[in-house]
């Protein structure tokens, strides 16, 4: 019996509990972290996640790092009459008391030299810096090529 | 009985103008679009000739006689080009076998990279109706001009190299004549009734 629960205990730690993980940094809270899988490592990645703010400040996304790439940078597309471009973001506004979703479109993670092939099913951490909280880790799932929206329900749900 | 008219007259008078210069505001606008070369050119009138995931040549004349929907895009995009031909495959799903007499493509704006190999490889993880097309830089500039779309190479930070590119995608009947444009996120309920006018 000992061993059924320290198996069950070892699967929760272990399987489903990384994956749609919701991760708080003081009064922030992300969750939904995705990513897409990749062909080989020569092409760049993504990351989408939402950060939700709970507290009475502003803060702001600086930065973010990850094992799974060398030079993980914070991007928005922005479309100009019809043109989609993709500057580099200085930083991602956490408005106080409300949330901002890095998602496909708008602000994203662009993780450029991936260090490995980002296979579906599997997580990879990446940690986030923000001005005011500090850092926070969080694992991202991998989601097909093809997808469009996280698979992880959002906290609330 | 007086005032209630004379209101009625105004009503319909503000009615009248606003009207005329909403219809004015439309008119002036395609036709300042068609003047400026912004609207793309009928599909017979295009001239390129690009190479299929297959390897073989496609001509714009080969599309004439169904409906085609095109779009831009490079397979070293991150985020919007996936997520463009993801929604590509939910609209096909979604049309059903009636989208199988249609022309559905994606013209590479980044032939440095992408090789008909390539883009094979990575179109086989969408829907297997969309078409990948690439080819030397000048019929790729020459197919944009056609549809008066624009791209350009973007110098990234570890040297290597990003696209700008027109996110829209692009719809036509079977005669090859310019339908509409689905913009980019714009809501699937507009989308794909869209592109069954394109397919009617």
């Amino acid at each position: 019996m000992k061993r059924i629960f320290a198996t069950l205990a070892l699967i929760a730690a272990a399987g489903p509990a990384l994956a749609c993980e919701t991760v708080t940094v003081g009064p922030l809270e992300v969750s939904q972290a995705w990513s897409r899988a990749s062909i080989g490592t020569a092409r760049p990645g993504v990351v989408y996640l939402t950060i939700r703010n709970s507290g009475t400040a502003d803060d702001a996304l600086m930065s973010i790092t990850t094992p799974a790439a060398d030079m993980p940078m914070l991007h928005q597309t922005v479309m100009t009459d019809g043109v989609a471009s993709m500057p580099h973001a200085m930083e991602v506004p956490v408005p106080a008391e409300g949330q901002v979703a890095l998602e496909p479109g708008g602000y994203h993670a662009m993780l450029m030299e991936l260090t490995q092939v980002l296979e579906e099913g599997e997580t990879f951490p990446v940690t986030l810096t923000f001005r005011d909280a500090g850092k926070v880790t969080i694992p991202v799932t991998i989601q097909n090529i093809g997808a469009s929206e996280p698979t992880c329900p959002s906290p609330d749900e | 009985m007086k005032p209630p008219t004379l209101m009625r007259v105004g009503v319909v008078a503000v009615a009248a103008v606003l009207f005329m210069l909403v219809l004015g505001w439309w008119q002036t606008r395609d036709g300042d679009r068609q003047a400026a070369g912004i609207l793309p050119l009928p599909i017979d009138q295009m001239s390129f000739a690009l190479t299929d995931q297959s390897g073989d040549t496609v001509q714009p004349k080969d599309w004439l006689g169904r409906p085609t929907m095109v779009f831009f895009g490079f397979t070293w995009c991150p985020d919007i080009c996936p997520t463009t031909l993801s929604d590509i495959s939910i609209w096909l799903e979604e049309i059903g076998p009636e989208a199988d007499r249609m022309n559905t493509v994606l013209i590479s704006v980044d032939p440095g990279r992408d090789t008909p190999e390539i883009l094979g490889d990575y179109l086989s993880n969408f829907d297997p109706r969309i078409i990948g097309l690439t080819g030397p830089l000048p019929q790729i500039e020459q197919a944009v001009d056609g549809f008066r779309a624009s791209f350009r190479k973007v110098p990234q930070d570890d040297g290597d190299y990003t696209m700008d590119h027109t996110a829209g995608v692009f719809l036509f009947d079977a005669d090859g004549r310019f339908v509409s444009i689905i913009d980019y996120h714009e809501d699937y309920r507009y989308a794909v009734p869209k592109i069954r006018r394109a397919l009617e």
